[in-house]
């Protein structure tokens, strides 16, 4: 699609591509989504100033791997937020309900299970998490019906729910924190631990770019099954050969982030090892949030556009009347997008409990408004009816680059809260006008 | 009361109300509708009939009234009871999702689905070519979201998606109000050949033009009620004016109860 020429474009059925510019060729032939390319830009241009003003402390492997790692939990939430904004609904607990199915979790762990099953059982963590989903799930499906079925605005509803699952972890332990987590559970953070290491992380680099080659191919097949007009076979490679060097840099990225010395010293010891740390490079690779934070982002990337209950999400958004009317169950699929969002609370409070090895009650606490930003920011219309889950990861990254470059330059709190609330209102500002100019 | 007795009536709506908050939209409305057929429902803006084809098609509950779908007692508590019946509606608003494109619209509620479970986006773009190339030939923008299209081309998607799914019972509420001549001369075709496959249209309108010479019979509306209804061949366009703008009923129609007392 091409917006080059937005005058063309909305004059006659799209401009033919010989009355374009080579740039605008060029877009056109990709078809590459151009609100996504600035973004990514932004993003690039945030790194490298941020790396300039740090004195070249934020484009370090060190400092990606962390940037990963921390940007996994809100990521998960945002790919949920998502399908809530698009239909104009909006979450306002998920911090609250992080926290509080965080405290489920680790009082599970820590306090319940030992009695039954013992310390460092390897199904723990299985049945730590699987109480968290469950009761995120619940929790969502509470809010979801009583936003669908008694017609309480979602504003209202999950203001309440901020209020009420602060309050509710809380009261699971009166306030005590709850540490330290199961072994096996806090692999689910990351550390030198959690990570995949340097040959695992090779592997899952190429199957990425094995799956990106085979989904444009076969999106290719399929166009020419009905004899649809085809992306120009150098436009296909040039996605495909693009895509593949961001997934190898990427991993290439992480695996030079190596073990600190003091952890290489006490993995030499534990494995009565004969060599000398400061010689010994382990590559930390792949954190395994990151790797859940992907998944998840490919799962719910797949429901939104691939699953007819995805498209029922974006009819919705788009015009609520037309999808009652087309004969969708809209109640009900919007109950199962507030089921969906508490489920993907109940990872990201997996991510950050096991993170922080251990359940505090100040958990999650703003995480809300985060969450809502990276969607916003990634492309999600208050208005209802757009937004990409991509987009919303990414912009969680946006979110979490302004924060962690804004905390090497050595800025005050107060003064980062200043920016990215400023920064919040610039993107959706040009994001408004960038929507303008296309229509 | 029609030409065709001797078949079972497509629809029949009997003594049909729905009032919201007092005010009575649709008051003991009675009409039906025979296979083949086009029944013209004409009255002024407000009169009524948007209302109750909706109750039809699911989108209203009627308050009291029988509906029969082949002289028998039909269920149509919402839009999918309705589309499970055979009851196809192209809406004053067309009601299209305008976030989405066309074939997303077209099988909106309905989509085609690979053998994966997952949404068939390749079927489904064709087999929208194919019924829009029938509609508007050189419709061509299928990536687009409907938003981006021009007035008639989303009416012709709207009406697309009516005729997509085989319907028996076509309701068209004001179908051509954002057509130009050449277009509405097409859906006017269209409705000829939809006749002659043997699918009864409900064809709603203020405009007495656009339905007199497409409909067997008309039924008018005032207030909420029928004033009356009549064969074409029985009465003039003059005295079917009458009817919409007076309640006045002529010797060749049938009167109903808005019908003014003579």
């Amino acid at each position: 699609m091409s917006n080059s020429t937005p005058k063309r474009a909305s004059a006659g059925d799209g401009p033919r591509a010989a009355d374009l510019s080579p740039i605008g060729r060029f877009f056109k032939a990709t078809e590459l989504d151009t609100r996504m390319l600035g973004m990514i830009g932004a993003l690039l241009l945030i790194w490298i100033l941020f790396d300039i003003f740090s004195g070249g402390l934020f484009l370090t492997p060190r400092n990606l791997w962390n940037l990963s790692v921390q940007t996994a939990s809100v990521a998960v939430m945002a790919t949920g937020m998502v399908l809530v904004i698009v239909t104009r609904n909006i979450d306002l607990s998920v911090g609250s309900v992080l926290g509080f199915v965080g405290m489920i979790m680790a009082v599970t762990q820590a306090e319940i299970l030992p009695q039954y099953i013992g310390f460092d059982n390897p199904f723990t963590w299985v049945i730590a998490v699987l109480v968290g989903v469950v009761v995120g799930g619940l929790i969502g499906a509470l809010h979801g019906y009583v936003i669908a079925y008694l017609g309480v605005p979602s504003f209202i509803v999950t203001l309440g729910g901020l209020l009420v699952w602060r309050g509710a972890a809380w009261w699971v332990t009166s306030g005590r924190t709850v540490a330290p987590m199961d072994s096996i559970f806090r692999l689910i953070g990351g550390g030198p631990a959690g990570s995949i290491g340097a040959m695992a992380s090779w592997i899952v680099g190429l199957v990425a770019c094995a799956a990106m080659i085979a989904l444009i191919a076969n999106a290719r097949r399929q166009r020419q099954r009905f004899q649809f007009p085809l992306r120009p076979l150098w436009a296909e490679g040039f996605l495909a050969g693009v895509g593949c060097l961001i997934v190898l840099g990427a991993v290439w990225v992480v695996n030079s982030y190596y073990w600190p010395v003091g952890i290489v010293r006490r993995y030499i010891r534990d494995n009565n090892l004969d060599i000398e740390a400061s010689e010994v490079f382990i590559a930390h690779g792949l954190a395994i949030p990151v790797l859940i934070a992907i998944a998840v982002g490919i799962v719910m990337t797949f429901i939104a556009t691939r699953t007819r209950f995805g498209r029922y999400v974006f009819a919705l958004g788009g015009n609520p009347e037309a999808a009652d009317l087309a004969g969708i169950n809209t109640r009900w699929v919007t109950m199962k997008i507030f089921i969906i969002m508490g489920v993907l609370c109940a990872i990201a409070a997996a991510i950050s409990t096991a993170r922080l090895n251990a359940a505090t009650n100040a958990q999650g606490t703003l995480d809300e408004l985060l969450t809502i930003a990276a969607a916003v920011i990634g492309g999600t219309s208050l208005a209802g009816g757009v937004g990409t889950i991509a987009g919303a990861m990414i912009g969680a990254v946006v979110m979490q680059s302004l924060q962690s470059g804004m905390v090497l330059m050595g800025l005050d709190t107060p003064l980062q809260n200043i920016v990215v609330g400023v920064v919040l209102v610039i993107a959706v500002w040009l994001d408004s006008l960038y929507r303008k100019t296309r229509h | 009361m029609n030409t065709q007795t001797s078949t079972t009536a497509l629809v029949e709506m009997n003594n049909v109300s729905i009032s919201f908050g007092g005010i009575h939209a649709v008051d003991d409305a009675t009409v039906d509708l025979f296979p083949g057929e086009v029944v013209g429902l004409l009255g002024h803006n407000g009169a009524g009939k948007s209302t109750l084809i909706k109750i039809l098609s699911g989108a209203y509950q009627r308050d009291s009234g029988t509906i029969s779908i082949d002289g028998k007692p039909a269920t149509i508590n919402n839009p999918r009871d309705a589309k499970a019946y055979g009851i196809e509606t192209i809406y004053q608003t067309l009601a299209l999702a305008d976030n989405v494109d066309t074939a997303a619209n077209l099988y909106l509620g309905r989509e085609l689905k690979t053998a994966w479970g997952t949404l068939d986006d390749v079927a489904m773009e064709a087999k929208a070519r194919e019924v829009m190339g029938r509609l508007n030939p050189r419709f061509q923008r299928f990536k687009e979201p409907v938003k981006a299209l021009s007035g008639g081309q989303r009416q012709s998607v709207a009406i697309a998606r009516a005729i997509l799914f085989n319907a028996r019972i076509l309701i068209m509420d004001e179908p051509t109000a954002a057509l130009g001549p050449e277009e509405t001369a097409q859906v006017a075709d269209l409705i000829l050949q939809l006749k002659a496959e043997g699918i009864g249209i409900f064809l709603i309108s203020h405009d007495i033009h656009d339905v007199f010479d497409l409909a067997d019979r008309v039924g008018v509306m005032k207030n909420g009620q029928f004033v009356g209804y009549a064969k074409t061949t029985d009465v003039t366009k003059d005295e079917v004016l009458g009817m919409i703008i007076a309640g006045k009923c002529p010797p060749g129609a049938q009167p109903g109860p808005g019908a003014l007392a003579a």
